[in-house]
């Protein structure tokens, strides 16, 4: 497990350099520092989702209007947006997001445990390229390519942050 | 209740008339083909699918242009699956930002199966409960004057929720290429070059 105030501003940072100015979340621990930063930040907005899906539709919307928005979530909310992902295959939108993984190294939940397995097969099944993270001097350089490849070849990127680099929780 | 007696159609035609250079998204199903049946434009963006979240795109688009207005068009099956982002544009209360349901108690295109707006729930109620400064639930011929008004001019968020009648209607078909109504969204609204490069 790894320092998140130094990977996580390292990550914020990156994404705000990369033109990012809109942030949506479901939080997790993981994200933390990431979304008090974006939250801190005037120079970008920050919106609380209710659930996740409504950051995928409202990052097509973003891009409809302009700017670039990430989504920021847990392994759990990446059920959530299989259907609300057509959107992003059908328009070839570029789609970011960045999930803080359970279920998978070291769970102690085991009601984590199936969403974690599925997160993977889910995203690619609907078209999301999925690129896994397990080191924290991986973090921004990955968020960069999720950011290339998103906007320049088209399509939905899920950079899955493991629970090498976040840590297991016991509950 | 009185049944309804409001037709879709001839309410979108009379608020659209003050639409202006206003965005506009529709939700799959009747409300795009009412929107298309408008006439096609690249202002419109139509969803064929994505069920449950047209609001939501309509939130980030009013995010992406605060300076413009922002009018989603959905019907009743779709806002009530996407109920929790009445909860989400209430908390953020983006002020160029309309949503307008046409509500014919209805999931038209599956069959006509009911839906909850014709068994208790009310989707105007919701979204005052949920935040929105200014909304509205149309029954008459009288209110549709007001219409117009609510959702291009009225301090959003805005919720507009029309009673309609269970019709057929012809389908007014929009191109369905997701692809091509984005990009022909983008270079409409940002100009060619910054819609087309990356």
């Amino acid at each position: 497990m790894s320092d998140q105030t130094i990977w996580g501003n390292d990550l914020y940072d990156t994404l705000v350099e990369e033109g990012v100015t809109l942030f949506s979340y479901v939080p997790d621990g993981g994200h933390k520092v990431m979304i008090q930063r974006s939250l801190d930040d005037p120079r970008v907005r920050s919106v609380p989702l209710t659930t996740e899906e409504e950051g995928v539709a409202m990052a097509a919307g973003a891009h409809l209007g302009g700017i670039k928005a990430v989504l920021l979530m847990q392994s759990s909310g990446a059920g959530n947006c299989i259907n609300m992902l057509s959107l992003v295959a059908n328009g070839q939108f570029p789609f970011v997001c960045f999930v803080t993984m359970r279920g998978t190294f070291g769970e102690e939940n085991p009601w984590q445990v199936p969403m974690g397995l599925a997160v993977r097969p889910a995203l690619e099944s609907i078209g999301v390229v999925c690129l896994p993270v397990e080191r924290p001097d991986e973090v921004a350089m990955t968020a960069r390519a999720a950011l290339a490849m998103a906007y320049k070849s088209r399509c939905g990127v899920a950079v899955l942050l493991s629970q090498k680099l976040i840590g297991a929780k016991a509950f | 209740m009185s049944s309804p007696t409001l037709h879709r159609r001839a309410v979108l035609k009379t608020a659209f008339a003050k639409r202006g250079d206003a965005l506009a998204v529709s939700g799959l199903g009747s409300a795009t083909w009412d929107l298309a049946s408008l006439g096609d434009r690249a202002d419109n963006f139509y969803l064929w699918g994505a069920m449950g979240n047209a609001a939501m795109i309509g939130l980030g688009l009013a995010i992406a242009q605060p300076e413009r207005r922002v009018v989603v068009v959905t019907g009743d099956g779709e806002m009530l699956m996407g109920l929790t982002a009445m909860t989400t544009i209430g908390a953020r209360r983006p002020a160029n930002l309309a949503i307008c349901v046409l509500d014919n108690e209805r999931y038209t295109e599956t069959g006509r199966q009911p839906t909850a707006t014709g068994m208790g729930t009310d989707l105007a109620a919701v979204a005052a409960a949920c935040g929105f400064p200014k909304t509205a639930l149309i029954r008459g011929e009288a209110e549709i004057g007001t219409l117009g008004a609510l959702l291009f001019e009225a301090a959003g968020p805005i919720m507009a929720v029309v009673k309609v009648v269970d019709e057929d209607l012809p389908m007014a078909v929009p191109p369905r290429d997701g692809g091509y109504l984005k990009t022909r969204f983008r270079i409409g609204l940002l100009g060619e070059t910054a819609a087309t490069l990356p």
